[in-house]
């Protein structure tokens, strides 16, 4: 049984890495758990919360000292030094930016679970941090922007006078932009919303935005669930787009990132000064370099035509108490999976491409990055298969064609060089070929076995050829025929008895 | 008898056609409920005609022939004994058994197509020498495929009598057998066109034979009703052969009619399975990509009959889709009981068929119509799949791969595209089920995860009388 202490944060994160709630799921997973005292206060869960839910409240120097540690944002050098030799340190690591980190982390021989390389598969989706984190970031964005913009989202026609709805521009529709659509057209605001990869209109519109596509030659693939750089033409165009937009809404929230690399620019100065006064920009982007030329990471700046431009980098920690909730739930789901037999002692399996791509540190070895993991199947396999598909398709209607003709040019030159009476036997054929497709082709589903068995019977009706060979002076033949008459009229007298058995069966209701 | 001779062949082929245009009508009645009892009679009328018409036939052309009286004799005796063992087992088979013996009926077609071509081979008076050419090739392919027809309905038998494994046998370069198979056919065809020798018969009829054998043995257990229907056209095909063998334009018609008709009816099996219909024919389409690794798995909960029948209480509406599973446990009395016992509480019931349930196109459809339960009710997929999103229950009786939501969601699943019962729509969902094991498509069915999913396992035919005693 292993001790879990979740530890209280630096100063300026306010989240938590676990609630009363989750310690509750932890501790049933078999672990005891130390609760660093005031580690909830600004998530708003006091210690007596924690102690309520079975957690001891312990000294700093416990928590940290546990052989599992939780926490909220990478650790310090200092905290790493806090740490027991070969503890478990569960937190976000972001450990693509930060080799110097798993540095510091390998030399102590801990193991590290980065809760930010959780791959985008729809089994780890219960621990996704960043998707979970990023729809509260989503929200915020767009309350930050109303709580700055000085006018109604929603249209109203009062009779103090009409209102125009405020028109909002969200660029990027991920996780964080979705949840940004949704909450600024439930506030009753008109929302369009540009992403690179054209699927996501149908998200966008089933939250109640307007998707605007960028039209050029060009389709972004993604097979892992982010997006990716774009060409220079797409870019062009999308610059207009962005342009364009800026004229004339009044909000613009940009969420776009793309992983291990700054993030793209998609408004520049230009546009920003094309906005009208009062306008209010939200770059969630702001930590990675800011979509908007002019933001500044974790400021709010005033531009001179009047635009506000805010860059909070810690819009989820702005809503503690819902983002610990869901932080902690994400640990717990993770927790779940490498505890197998909730006894209470965290086992990594490497076979298992969920934890083998959280652990980025493995007993002081540094373990990223993870192989490659062919994740979002979805996207690939259709954009993989669709082409080849359609190919085939159209490929097999030359091809039917084709085969038609060249089966009417046989059956013409079989028929015009058979000799008698096979030109008959043909015309026969092929007619009643086609009545039986006609036929059946309206059959009720349900009668699909009567009609089977009906048809077995019909076909018992080859006891016709036998019969025809009985009167043979041949002793062979006469026997083998005599047998071919037996089994045929099993057929036929079985089949149309057991089919009468059954539609005997079949009654409508009422009766 | 001596008039009778002259006029008997025109009095056979009057009946002929007469006979024809009644099973065309027989097909066309059976395809609606209402009609369906009147397309009997027409095969009936039909068949009784036809045969009627051909033993007046041959026994007038035998009659003077002492060579020919113990064949005359075998009419009679061929026809009473085929009819009593038919008569026997259509009284005495089980609905669930329905399948079975659809298929081993078929092998009766395949060895009497066999049959006749061996005689057309032995015994050939009438044929002018410019035909015997053509002749020969008529014996050929009604051998070949009567053989075909007949090892690959005895194979569907044994499988689905589970009297063998129903797993797909995987021959190394399957497909070039087949083929290879095809080409030797035609070969030895040529062959015995141009030297007609016994053994090359005998070759033929091995060939096909095993061919038969190999193209069912490799399809799986759970693509049955694709291969039974298959089976059916194949006899008819064997049918149309004879007749050309014959010349004898009753069993072209016949032939032909069974044959497209079983055909179509198996492709808009295939077509209801996302499979691809050029590969049933070809045998072995069964075959699916390896599961993925990335398979979805978690907890799954147990509920109890109790408190399913409590829920089936408070419900409004109810669905039940059976599968397979309730054909095996003999489910469909109780779960008729259980309709009716809901409907009398003003629950709204109705059945959800998929169109590959069971073992038998329709397989499902006979069975709650032996237990009696109004057709009216019974829904296909089509009409049914919009309406589970407002259904408070969906009682999932002995289904697997046709409610797997896997089809629908995960282009990576080996079902993937199959069209299936989107049950996981509805508000609750009970999954009967003997243990956790995968369907035949050998999916993990990530339904029984899902939160609004419960299940029930056990036989499912005590498990819904528990729930009617607890109603």
């Amino acid at each position: 049984m292993m001790r879990i202490g979740v530890t209280k944060e630096q100063a300026g994160e306010t989240r938590v890495s676990a609630t009363p709630t989750t310690v509750k799921a932890i501790i049933a997973l078999g672990y005891k758990v130390v609760v660093e005292s005031g580690a909830g206060e600004l998530s708003t869960f006091p210690d007596s919360a924690y102690a309520e839910a079975g957690a001891e409240i312990g000294t700093k120097k416990k928590a940290w000292s546990s052989p599992v540690v939780l926490k909220v944002a990478a650790p310090t050098e200092k905290e790493i030094s806090q740490l027991a030799d070969n503890a478990i340190i569960v937190s976000l690591l972001t450990p693509s930016l930060r080799p110097d980190l798993l540095e510091s982390l390998a030399t102590r021989g801990i193991t590290a679970l980065a809760l930010d390389a959780v791959p985008r598969i729809s089994r780890a989706q219960s621990m996704d941090v960043l998707s979970s984190m990023a729809n509260i970031a989503g929200y915020r964005a767009v309350i930050e922007a109303a709580h700055e913009f000085g006018r109604f989202f929603t249209g109203q026609v009062t009779a103090a006078g009409k209102v125009p709805p405020a028109k909002v521009l969200v660029a990027g529709a991920g996780v964080a932009g979705l949840a940004a659509i949704g909450a600024a057209s439930s506030l009753g605001s008109i929302v369009r919303a540009t992403d690179p990869r054209p699927e996501v209109a149908d998200q966008v519109k089933s939250i109640g935005g307007t998707y605007l596509a960028v039209e050029v030659a060009e389709k972004m693939e993604s097979s892992d669930g982010y997006a990716k750089a774009t060409s220079a033409d797409y870019d062009k165009r999308a610059a207009e787009i962005y342009s364009e937009q800026a004229a004339d809404v009044d909000i613009i929230i940009t969420t776009a990132l793309i992983p291990g690399r700054p993030a793209p620019k998609l408004i520049t100065a230009a546009d920003v000064a094309s906005m009208k006064s009062g306008s209010v920009i939200v770059d969630m982007a702001a930590a990675q370099g800011g979509n908007v030329d002019g933001s500044v990471a974790g400021q709010k700046v005033v531009t001179s035509n009047g635009v506000t431009i805010i860059g909070y980098t810690d819009l989820p920690g702005r809503l503690p108490a819902q983002a610990s909730q869901l932080f902690g739930t994400n640990l717990v789901n993770l927790l779940k999976l490498v505890t197998p037999e909730k006894n209470g002692v965290l086992t990594l399996d490497f076979e298992d491409i969920v934890q083998r791509s959280v652990t980025v540190v493995k007993d002081g070895s540094i373990t990223w990055p993870p192989p490659p993991v062919q994740v979002s199947a979805a996207p690939v396999a259709a954009k993989v298969e669709a082409p080849v598909a359609a190919e085939k398709k159209t490929m097999s209607a030359g091809r039917r064609g084709g085969l038609f003709a060249l089966g009417i040019i046989a059956l013409y030159l079989i028929v015009a060089f058979a000799p008698p009476p096979l030109p008959q036997h043909f015309l026969v054929l092929t007619l009643s070929v086609v009545i039986g497709f006609y036929v059946i082709g309206k059959v009720h589903h349900a009668l699909h076995t009567p009609l089977m068995s009906v048809t077995n019977a019909i076909s018992g009706i080859i006891v016709v050829g036998a019969l025809l060979q009985l009167n043979s002076p041949n002793l062979v033949v006469q026997i083998l025929a005599g047998i071919a008459t037996t089994l045929a009229s099993i057929n036929i007298f079985g089949g149309f008895a057991v089919t009468r058995r059954m539609l005997k069966m079949f009654s409508k209701g009422g009766k | 008898m001596e008039t009778l001779q002259n006029i008997a062949p025109m009095l056979a082929t009057a009946a002929y056609i007469v006979a024809s245009l009644l099973f065309i009508l027989s097909l066309a009645g059976l395809s609606k409920h209402e009609s369906a009892k009147g397309g009997i009679i027409y095969g009936v009328s039909g068949m009784a005609l036809a045969l009627a018409a051909t033993s007046l036939l041959t026994v007038t052309k035998g009659w003077n022939d002492p060579t020919a009286q113990l064949g005359l004799i075998f009419i009679i005796v061929g026809l009473v004994i085929g009819a009593t063992i038919g008569l026997w087992r259509a009284r005495v088979v089980e609905m669930t058994g329905m399948p079975e013996l659809i298929a081993l009926l078929h092998s009766f077609v395949g060895v009497a197509a066999v049959l006749i071509g061996w005689n057309g081979a032995l015994y050939h008076p009438d044929t002018p020498e410019n035909l015997m050419g053509v002749h020969r090739a008529e014996v050929f392919i009604g051998v070949f495929i009567g053989a075909v027809t007949f090892t690959g309905s005895i194979v569907a038998y044994l499988k689905l009598s589970a009297k063998i494994s129903s797993k797909p046998l995987m021959l190394p370069g399957k497909n070039l057998l087949n083929i290879g198979a095809l080409v030797g056919f035609v070969a030895l065809t040529v062959w015995y066109v141009l030297t007609p020798e016994l053994g090359l018969l005998i070759a033929v009829t091995i060939l096909a034979l095993a061919l038969g054998w190999h193209l069912v043995a490799s399809i799986g257990g759970g693509d049955m009703p694709v291969v039974v229907s298959m089976l059916n056209s194949y006899s008819g095909w064997a049918a149309a052969a004879a007749g050309f063998l014959l010349s004898n334009d009753l069993l072209i018609v016949t032939g032909a009619l069974v044959g497209s008709s079983g055909a179509y009816l198996s492709y808009i099996m295939c077509k209801a399975m996302n499979r691809s219909f050029i590969s049933v024919i070809a045998g072995g389409f069964g075959i699916v990509a390896p599961t993925s690794g990335e398979e979805e798995e978690g907890e799954y909960r147990e509920t109890d009959a109790a408190s399913v029948a409590e829920l089936l209480r408070n419900a409004t509406s109810v669905v039940i889709t059976p599968g397979y599973g309730m054909a095996v446990a003999q489910a469909q009395y109780p779960v008729a009981d259980l309709a009716a016992r809901l409907k009398e509480k003003g629950v709204t019931v109705r059945f959800g068929i998929h169109p590959v349930a069971g073992r038998l196109p329709g397989h499902m459809n006979v069975l709650l119509a032996e237990a009696k339960v109004p057709y009216d009710i019974v829904d296909e997929m089509d009409e049914i799949n919009d309406d589970f999103a407002s259904t408070s229950v969906v009682l999932v009786i002995g289904a697997n791969d046709t409610v797997n939501p896997a089809a629908a969601e995960d282009p990576s699943s080996p079902i993937a595209g199959m069209p299936v019962l989107k049950v996981w729509e509805a508000e609750n969902v009970i999954v009967f089920k003997r243990s956790m094991a995968s369907g035949y498509a050998g999916v993990q069915n990530p339904l029984f995860f899902r939160d609004n999913a419960a299940m029930l396992f056990g036989d499912a035919k005590q498990r819904v009388e528990d729930i009617l005693r607890a109603l």
